[in-house]
């Protein structure tokens, strides 16, 4: 019996606890954050390529947003910035910036469609096995996003002692404008956000474990499965010792404690606080910051897989590997995080010993890349849209994880830690393989969330346009951060010896602002297509999974009858002998046909 | 849901739900640790009441497992789990006189004459006693569900699921009381 009822259009489109809506509720409000996270990342391009020229569009700001006060909260200068952005904005904007792409987006953004829409549809279960628990995830989710949206509209602005919230910049409200009460919104906000990923972590791991169809082993789990798997054990892991972490941060921020502080002095004054430690704050941050590298690509690395395969009429190569590798990864990302930390005075041993359980990442990575070259090798590879941003994925993935080599090895990191060597690395690996993941899913499942296809012509031009922009942004800073260039400061203009960077910086902000404008051609694809794409029919990618067996009209259950058997794992592409190039997992295996 | 699935997804989602928690003051202890091994930390006695405490939360969980054994035997088990709850409250009661005491012996949670070791012990413990609440609710509910008969031989997912996390929190003061007996000294 299918599990559809009645529908009223709170119950359906609002508070829903269909796991197909409240998939689409994630990715909706995570591409709505990505816009915004993207246009902050555009104004402060602009500070960077010219710093402090006037520019029209941020005339169009008109007051100061984060403006200096003095002692007794007033407002210092004039408060038009007369189209130049003011110092304490770009700080903001940078922290906004990390804080939205990194939580928002590849976070509960990617974790949060896919999770919550493949696990019932492509485990074989009816929906999450608790889809009330699932609706609080998304609306803790939302509450985050509407507490930290208000907190760019206070007077003190937005926090901006960076997305690490390093102390005591972030502990002290005296310290700048934004560690006034846009920082305690900020961790409002984090707060209600670390429960949202962790209502919906434990409703992932526990449907995986329970609901899966009957002949649904672990063993036939399509790789998008396993990867929510792994990232949601991740996420209960990390993210309350991120929780526990902003616990003793709100304590010395508010109440006066010590735990992150000391000897600090402001305008002269020393303050209370004696014996703390800021290094403190940094080893429980980056003991959830490393795994949430992670939290970020695996989804990727799971929907990359699946799109691979059925796009190469393949099997993935190296199944058992994949999943290995994907165990080993998120094993390795929770002893590796001092790695972030090398310059915090560490000792030189124990920082061997982070470069050494750093640099293992590289073998189950190297597996991946191999497992998916191999994958494409001599394949009938179809050029769909998805399948281009699953190409791009795996050239970021390589192209930043060997950056990721220099970094992970203490005695180079120290050379260009806080440069632009790092944003650059870090963008490319993580924020580029993760948006490429995600927009690779987005492209293959829309059919499959709207009922109709998206446009494909479009589609191309996004994944082309966004590939050459993005490398354009992220490759030169490499060598902006060899030749010393620091990250997050608001201008670079004041030091002679970067004088011969600004041609560079200008490229980049150039390629930015193309590579942002292009993704709203994405936003219209996506939008349009709900409504007046062309008609999907129920297989569109001729894929063997499970989510293709279900009507193509949206229906609370998602079978109208039984849920079907599953007979077989979901690589069964091109297999010698068969009538068809795939053989979906429902069909059972003929007589005298080995499994695979 | 059928009865069997429903059982193993709910007791699944609690453990998980308790790896999370774990996960939560294995972060603030190590932080512990990792600030005890600098300079400047000082040691502090633990407070006779938090003796008291755990003597009260550990009884309290031998009454609840006695109460899950009359459950399952088809007895009623209300008075085991209103005696669970009357210790829980005691347990609660004590921890706040614990504070008191600390306060009286000049260690504070925060002001000028504050230092970290006791502002650890004080956050520590009251975010243990924030867990406790939510076992106390859930104490209170399986005492009201209990008296109005809810829960038979084969049906007392409630209070096994109480049970579970109500031995948890005893477990893990157990844990913080030893770890902090021990890195405060």
């Amino acid at each position: 019996m299918s599990d559809h009822h009645k529908e009223t259009f709170i119950t359906k489109y609002i508070f829903s606890i269909d796991h197909k809506m409240i998939a689409k509720q994630f990715l909706i409000t995570g591409m709505l954050m990505g816009i915004v996270g993207m246009l902050m990342s555009i104004l402060f391009r602009l500070q960077l390529s010219s710093p402090g020229e006037p520019f029209a569009i941020l005339e169009w700001f008109g007051v100061d947003w984060n403006p200096t006060l003095d002692a007794n909260g007033n407002v210092i200068g004039t408060p038009i910035m007369e189209g130049v952005l003011d110092p304490n904005l770009y700080l903001s904007l940078v922290t906004m910036h990390g804080t939205i792409l990194v939580f928002w987006v590849l976070t509960a953004g990617l974790s949060g469609t896919f999770a919550n829409f493949l696990i019932p549809l492509q485990i074989g279960a009816r929906d999450m096995a608790s889809g009330f628990i699932n609706m609080l995830s998304y609306w803790f989710f939302f509450a985050a996003t509407v507490v930290l949206l208000v907190s760019l509209f206070v007077q003190t602005g937005p926090a901006s002692s960076g997305w690490t919230i390093y102390p005591p910049l972030s502990a002290v409200a005296e310290s700048i404008p934004g560690s006034g009460l846009g920082q305690d919104l900020w961790l409002i906000s984090m707060t209600l956000f670390v429960v949202s990923s962790l209502l919906g972590g434990l409703n992932y791991i526990v449907t995986i474990l329970n609901l899966r169809t009957k002949g649904m082993s672990m063993s036939r789990l399509p790789l998008t499965i396993w990867a929510i798997f792994i990232t949601a054990i991740l996420g209960v892991l990390s993210f309350p010792v991120l929780l526990s972490a902003c616990l003793l941060l709100v304590f010395d921020r508010t109440f006066g404690t010590s735990f992150y502080l000391s000897d600090i002095i402001i305008g002269g004054e020393a303050l209370h606080h004696t014996g703390g430690s800021p290094i403190l704050f940094e080893h429980l941050f980056w003991f959830l910051g490393h795994p949430e590298v992670y939290i970020i690509l695996l989804p990727a690395l799971g929907i990359v897989s699946e799109v691979m395969s059925v796009n190469s009429r393949k099997p993935i190569f190296g199944y058992k590997a994949m999943v290995l590798a994907l165990i080993a990864i998120a094993f390795l990302s929770f002893i590796v995080w001092g790695h972030h930390m090398f310059i915090t005075g560490m000792d030189p041993f124990l920082g061997s010993v982070f470069t050494f359980t750093t640099l293992l990442i590289a073998i189950p990575s190297a597996v991946k890349v191999f497992n998916y070259l191999a994958t494409l090798w001599k394949a009938s590879i179809r050029f769909t849209p998805a399948m281009l941003f699953t190409i791009g994925f795996v050239s970021t993935f390589l192209t930043g994880g060997l950056t990721g080599l220099i970094l992970g090895d203490s005695a180079l990191d120290i050379n260009v830690h806080d440069t632009y060597f790092v944003v650059g690395h870090f963008h490319i690996v993580m924020g580029l393989s993760a948006i490429y993941g995600m927009f690779a899913g987005v492209y293959h499942w829309f059919p499959k969330m709207y009922g109709r296809m998206m446009n494909k012509k479009l589609g191309y031009l996004h994944f082309w346009v966004t590939f050459i922009c993005a490398y354009g942004v992220f490759f030169p800073m490499h060598f902006l951060g060899l030749a010393g260039l620091p990250r997050r400061y608001y201008t670079n203009s004041n030091f002679p010896m970067f004088d011969e960077l600004t041609d560079i910086n200008q490229l980049i902000t150039t390629f930015a602002i193309v590579g942002g404008l292009i993704q709203f051609i994405f936003v219209f694809n996506f939008f349009y297509s709900i409504f007046k794409g062309t008609k999907a029919t129920k297989n569109p990618w001729e894929s063997n999974t499970l989510e293709w067996t279900t009507p193509i009209e949206r229906m609370h259950g998602n079978w109208p009858g039984e849920i079907p058997t599953v007979h077989r794992w979901p690589y069964d592409y091109s297999k010698p002998g068969a009538e068809k190039d795939f053989i979906p997992q429902t069909e059972p295996l003929k007589e005298g046909e080995e499994e695979h | 849901m059928e009865g069997t699935l429903k059982n193993n997804t709910s007791k699944q989602l609690l453990w998980i739900g308790m790896i999370g928690i774990t996960m939560f003051f294995a972060g603030l202890t190590s932080a512990v640790i990792v600030r005890s091994a600098d300079r400047g930390w000082e040691s502090i006695i633990m407070p006779q009441w938090f003796w008291y405490s755990t003597f009260a939360i550990v009884l309290s969980s031998i009454t609840l497992m006695i109460a899950k054994r009359q459950v399952k035997k088809g007895i009623s088990p209300t008075f085991y789990i209103v005696s669970s709850l009357i210790l829980g409250l005691l347990f609660s009661c004590f921890q706040i006189m614990g504070w008191g005491q600390l306060v009286s012996d000049g260690i504070f949670l925060t002001g000028e004459k504050s230092h970290p070791a006791g502002s650890f012990l004080y956050v520590i413990t009251l975010a243990h006693l924030i867990h406790v609440l939510g076992g106390l609710i859930s104490l209170l509910v399986t005492t009201i569900k209990s008296a109005q008969v809810k829960y038979t031989k084969k049906n007392y997912l409630g209070i096994e699921l109480t049970s579970i996390y109500w031995h948890f929190l005893d477990v893990l003061w157990l844990y913080l009381f030893v770890f902090l007996l021990y890195s405060l000294k």
